[in-house]
């Protein structure tokens, strides 16, 4: 697992490194007037980040994973 | 020393990215909104009760800066499976408090914030540090995040008891907008612990001629874990959204995870948004998990904390919100109400119940249990 972790990191390494290679050939391709979906509140990852982190803390403090949920986490107090 | 080779190797992707961020031309970004939210979290099942409010108020000065402050309490009775059969049942009240900092400068958002945790028997402070850049037509949104924490375990009913630990995060994200109906998330994060890391309650059993004993737990000094997370949110055809995340997890104590989590969020109306969820969690034990040891001591690490079993649990959430705008206030521009519900079922593959009595040790029947998770709360708009 350690090495699956690890391996995507390396996908992501990769990733990030087509998109600043491609920054200089490619142009963005979704125009700003295009941009009304993406705009709409329904869209967004996070609506709310009070109740957001309040869910993360509910996983974190049952569950061992921990990590990558999107926003940052406070002390745990999970005793 | 494979913990400080490992941060080297971090640092340097970040010193990496930071030259990145500041060879980008760029050109503006946006603050997080001016909002304030007061939320009331309940949580109940396994024999544990929490709940209490959160306050968050955030506020941009002058279009460049935002501050922040949050104020949450866990208000705590539990008489879960592990005190009952180890320990009494107790009441406990955690308070935490946090304020940040958002500062944009062009198309760079910098991010500073500082929480603090009490109670009665565990205090952390911890520091978080945040960079996010948008290029490429804004199509493209590089973040990165350092924390570092500090945590203090006491002990109730043993004043002397006092133990550390430090915990640091290294976090980088990237969203990336794939179509004008489109766009993806991918973030990683690993995380650092080092010192006292056990919980000083818990206990582990062993077998004890025909029945068995209790022991303390011991949990080595140090952990390190790695999550890797990708998320998309697609536009339908009609005005809805649906939104995927996968997610793996592994550490240094052997434990394996994997989360799925499917959602739909369909408004209607002007004023209604309807929020639907599925969530999959499946996790392996830690190596030095057992249920039940084959002799006292039985090695040099010992667990019994059902966190680090191995167990699934699915999440079935819906949620309804309500906005309105307020025409014609003036120092107010919206507000929303919203309901969440959650309803979680855990099922431990090798944690068992033993509150049954009367069962060959060894053969009580497997731990399972339902919890709900409910936040309601009020958010105002400025």
């Amino acid at each position: 697992m350690k090495n699956q972790a690890r391996s995507s990191f390396r996908v992501l390494l990769v990733l990030i490194g087509l998109v600043m290679s491609g920054c200089s050939s490619l142009k963005p391709w979704v125009k700003p007037y295009e941009r009304q979906n993406l705009a709409d509140p329904i869209m967004a990852f996070s609506r709310a980040q009070v109740s957001d982190n309040y869910l993360h803390h509910v996983h974190q403090a049952r569950e061992g994973s921990r990590g990558a949920e999107g926003s940052a986490g406070g002390g745990c107090g999970c005793n | 020393m494979v913990v400080i080779n490992r941060t080297c190797r971090l640092l340097k992707v970040v010193a990496i990215f930071g030259g990145f961020f500041i060879s980008v031309q760029s050109y503006a970004a946006v603050l997080p909104e001016d909002r304030s939210d007061a939320l009331y979290h309940y949580y109940e099942g396994g024999g544990v009760d929490i709940q209490g409010p959160s306050i968050l108020v955030r506020k941009s000065i002058k279009d460049t800066v935002s501050i922040s402050a949050n104020y949450y309490v866990d208000n705590v009775s539990s008489a879960s499976i592990d005190v009952v059969t180890t320990a009494s049942a107790y009441t406990e009240r955690r308070v935490e408090k946090s304020v940040g900092i958002d500062y944009l400068r062009d198309k760079t958002t910098m991010s500073l914030n500082y929480t603090k945790s009490d109670e009665n028997d565990f205090a952390a402070r911890s520091a978080h540090l945040g960079i996010s850049q948008d290029f490429f037509g804004d199509l493209t949104t590089l973040s990165l995040g350092y924390s570092q924490g500090w945590d203090e375990v006491g002990k109730r009913e043993d004043i002397n008891f006092k133990e550390d630990a430090d915990r640091r995060n290294f976090r980088l994200g990237v969203s990336q907008v794939i179509t004008k109906d489109s766009l993806i998330n991918i973030s990683w994060e690993t995380v650092t612990d080092q010192g006292y890391l056990n919980n000083p309650y818990r206990s582990v059993r062993y077998i004890d001629g025909s029945g068995y004993s209790y022991q303390s737990e011991r949990y080595p000094q140090t952990r390190t874990s790695d999550a890797f997370a990708i998320r998309g949110m697609y536009y339908l055809p009609y005005r809805a959204s649906i939104k995927l995340e996968l997610k793996r997890f592994g550490d240094t104590w052997g434990i394996e995870a994997d989360t799925t989590e499917v959602g739909y969020v369909h408004p209607y109306g002007d004023h209604w948004l309807f929020d639907f969820k599925l969530r999959h969690y499946q996790q392996t034990q830690a190596d030095f998990y057992s249920d039940l040891f084959s002799q006292v001591d039985a090695q040099n690490f010992l667990a019994r904390d059902k966190e680090l079993s191995s167990f699934s649990s699915q999440t079935i959430g819906f949620g309804a919100a309500y906005s309105q705008e307020l025409d014609g206030w003036e120092y107010f521009d919206k507000f929303t109400v919203n309901f969440s519900l959650d309803r979680i079922y855990f099922d431990y593959d090798n944690f068992r119940d033993l509150r049954v009595e009367g069962v060959e040790v060894g053969n009580e029947p497997l731990y399972a249990y339902d919890a709900n998770v409910i936040r309601i709360y009020f958010s105002v708009f400025y």
